[in-house]
């Protein structure tokens, strides 16, 4: 009976968080507020979990929330009440999409909507650079610029920039081994 | 049977790849889905970032499904969805049962502050590849602006921005300032 609750639950939970992983938070809260099956301080554990393994956050938290609930069904469950209502929902889009691709007025939506769409994950990408380049906390502190960056990591930002942009056998490298050095380089070197 | 099976593994091999979702996964899909597969176009990478912004779910998983139903009609779209969570479901159990908090290790930290370095520069990348193929005059190089000032500055829905955008398209090309179709 709880896993009925609980895929209902999570169904709830990406039904209505438009968006990203991250949007599913706020709704976690709430779970917790409800129905008590884990404290604030477990999702918080949770959260930091999820965000050092892989897979995409809001899966991993569905994930971990569930087995947390009900073990290994309850994270099987809670995955798929997370994934059931954009499954539909997009296997509805992508027919539509494809019957009407080539119409004008969709060709036209598209052209403004592609550099909107750049641009948000351009904004993305910018919050990642505050909490990774950048600490916006202890340049608060001491309104020294010399404190606003994280040397270390830019340090290796450049390097990384170059590897991939202007470096002729590394530029062909996949993404994921400059993601596995940059660990690596990160551990040797105490970031 | 073999194109789901491939689909299921390929959005696994994806699903390992990925640290956080949506922007930090853009590379590896650029380079899963588009150089090794052609699976996908540019194009519709960034459609399907735009419409997953508007519709509900996370973008990992609506990005999967669109791939797969692509691909293989309806049962491509569950299974590349399928794939997509699938080493989640065994990671994150495995974490759970092992209690540790692994992110409590300095190590650990350490390792993900040189990550957040290394996904910062991949999504710029990403985005200038992005870039040259939705930028492509004056109008969209202003969408491009504003949204990216408004989204920084302003506490507001990306729907929004993305609604705005297909709109102002639309009028564009039928006030016929704008000629041609969208971006060929």
């Amino acid at each position: 009976m709880i896993l009925l609750q609980l895929f209902w639950e999570y169904f709830k939970v990406g039904l209505f968080s438009v968006g990203g992983g991250m949007a599913t938070i706020p709704f976690l809260y709430d779970l917790s507020d409800k129905t008590g099956w884990f404290t604030y301080a477990q999702l918080a554990d949770m959260l930091a979990i999820s965000e050092s393994t892989p897979g995409p956050i809001g899966v991993n938290m569905a994930t971990y929330v569930g087995f947390t609930i009900a073990k290994i069904p309850g994270a099987v469950i809670a995955t798929l009440g997370l994934v059931a209502p954009s499954v539909i929902i997009i296997l509805l889009i992508a027919r539509i999409l494809q019957q009407f691709r080539h119409n004008r007025h969709v060709e036209a939506a598209f052209y403004g909507l592609r550099p909107a769409s750049t641009a948000l994950i351009a904004a993305a990408g910018i919050t990642v650079v505050k909490v990774s380049l950048l600490n916006l906390d202890a340049y608060h502190l001491s309104g020294q610029v010399l404190d606003l960056v994280r040397w270390k990591p830019c340090l290796l930002a450049v390097i990384v920039l170059i590897f991939t942009n202007f470096v002729k056998p590394t530029k062909k490298w996949h993404p994921i081994i400059f993601i596995l050095l940059s660990a690596v380089v990160g551990v040797i070197f105490h970031f | 049977m073999k194109d789901l099976f491939e689909l299921f593994a390929t959005f696994a091999k994806i699903g390992i790849m990925t640290f956080g979702g949506g922007a930090t996964m853009l590379p590896i899909l650029q380079r899963e889905l588009l150089d090794s597969r052609h699976w996908v176009t540019d194009e519709e990478l960034m459609d399907y970032y735009a419409i997953g912004q508007c519709t509900p779910g996370i973008i990992a998983v609506n990005t999967s499904t669109f791939v797969g139903q692509k691909r293989k009609g309806t049962l491509g779209g569950i299974f590349a969805t399928a794939g997509m969570v699938f080493p989640s479901l065994i990671i994150i159990c495995i974490m759970a049962t092992l209690i540790s908090n692994i992110a409590d290790y300095p190590w650990v930290q350490n390792a993900f502050v040189g990550i957040r370095a290394c996904v910062c520069v991949q999504i710029f990348n990403a985005v200038i590849k992005l870039a040259k193929k939705a930028v492509i005059d004056l109008w969209t190089a202003g969408l491009f602006v504003l949204v990216l000032a408004f989204s920084l500055f302003l506490d507001l829905s990306p729907i929004l921005f993305v609604l705005a955008c297909a709109v102002i398209g639309i009028l564009l090309h039928t006030l016929n300032i704008v000629k041609g179709g969208a971006g060929k």
